[in-house]
């Protein structure tokens, strides 16, 4: 099954837990093998990703409803808080950064790992949330901005 | 480019998510500002780190073993297998994709909710133009040519835009492409101005007569908005008002 690692990683990181991340890509495949048996397809990742995406997000409303906290995509970027935020994180340790991720909203979690984990373009993380890839852009400037806040607030590293 | 252009875009730059005349605007502006290369430097570095960081989870074997215990149940047995299984296996996926279409436009629709039609259609316009300008995304028909561009757009819309090449008034034509806009598809021409681009989106309107444009900003973008001869024409442009206006009034007489 390819792309398993994938799925797996972001339901892990979408549901903060082994097991629940397990039972959410075993339904996400099921659901993915009544739809098209296979996941063939051109873009075979972008598409059983979303379906990852859209089961991890159904289980947790129902399982977990206070981790979906809505954010407003429309809100403008504040950029005048960039040289109060840490710049490097250079040598940071890899618990610190797991806290923090963790500690961001959903969506922004989403976005950041599938960019930065993943690899995924704008289009495919697009799809995979379901937002213009405009939405995608300044989500992942918010996720940034706030990692970084958080360290600065934390004394830089 | 100034500061506030580069932070807008900065993040698109260190993901590779730029065109080539854009990525290379933003690494002049680079050289010679040291709060924006901070500003990239701070990117790359937080990249580094997650991806040093050992944060990407595997699947257990477990999980794999489950998998493909369940990918070797949902093997279709031959006399089952249906006559066309291409097709039945295409038929589901747009099946798929119409669902989740509709759930996207429902969650869009609701997202909106809070914001005037006015408001939202402003919005979208503008990311449409901001969009375009990621990724070659530009055009789908590259030609300066309108008689190369006006026939690209038929089959693919249900109306024929006018397509005008004002390159003698300083708005030569760059070509043209489908977007989605106001919840329907939509011609894009796309103009340069200097060194602008000029996103101007067409669809059909009631009104014939020609309505005075209205120029708005958003988010230092310029739109105008008004229709002529049975279009509805929304322009947008990070280019001066002024000159907008000029070219909103080429487009409407």
């Amino acid at each position: 099954m390819p792309h398993l690692d994938a799925a797996y990683n972001l339901a892990r990181w979408l549901s903060g837990n082994e097991h629940d991340a397990a039972d959410i890509v075993q339904d996400a495949c099921v659901r993915a093998f009544r739809f098209a048996g296979d996941c063939r397809g051109e873009n075979a990742r972008a598409w059983l990703l979303t379906i990852v995406r859209n089961t991890a997000f159904s289980w947790l409303k129902k399982n977990r409803p206070r981790a979906i906290v809505p954010i407003d995509d429309h809100e403008l970027e504040e950029f005048e808080d960039v040289n109060r935020a840490g710049d490097s994180f250079h040598g940071a340790d890899a618990g610190v950064l797991r806290i923090a991720l963790d500690a961001l909203p959903l969506e922004f979690r989403e976005a950041l790992v599938l960019r930065e984990l993943e690899g995924c373009s704008y289009k495919e993380i697009a799809e995979v949330a379901g937002v213009p890839v405009g939405t995608v852009m300044s989500r992942l400037a918010r996720a940034r901005r706030q990692l970084r806040n958080h360290f600065a607030g934390k004394g830089g590293l | 480019m100034n500061c506030a252009d580069t932070l807008k875009l900065i993040h698109a730059y260190a993901d590779g998510e730029l065109d080539l005349i854009r990525s290379l605007e933003i690494e002049q502006h680079l050289k010679t500002c040291v709060q924006c290369a901070a500003e990239r430097n701070a990117i790359q570095s937080l990249r580094a780190a997650l991806r040093q960081g050992d944060l990407t989870h595997r699947a257990p074997e477990s999980l794999r073993e489950g998998v493909r215990r369940m990918a070797r149940a949902d093997e279709p047995e031959p006399a089952r297998q249906d006559f066309r299984p291409a097709e039945s296996i295409q038929l589901w996926i747009w099946r798929l994709v119409a669902a989740g279409a509709a759930a996207f436009a429902v969650l869009t629709i609701l997202s909106r909710a809070g914001m005037s039609g006015r408001d939202a259609l402003l919005d979208e316009a503008v990311a449409d133009h901001v969009r375009s300008l990621q990724v070659s995304h530009l055009t789908d028909v590259a030609s300066t040519d309108q008689h190369t561009v006006k026939p690209w757009f038929a089959g693919k819309l249900d109306f024929a835009p006018e397509v005008r090449d004002f390159a003698a008034q300083g708005f030569p034509l760059i070509g043209g492409r489908l977007d989605y806009l106001d919840g329907r598809t939509v011609a894009a021409l796309v103009y340069q101005y200097k060194k602008h681009f000029i996103n101007t989106f067409i669809w059909p309107s009631s009104k014939t007569i020609v309505t005075a444009p209205v120029l708005e900003n958003d988010r230092g973008y310029s739109v105008i908005n008004f229709d002529a001869r049975g279009f509805h024409y929304c322009i947008v442009s990070d280019a001066e008002g002024k000159a907008l206006n000029a070219f909103a009034d080429l487009i409407a007489h």
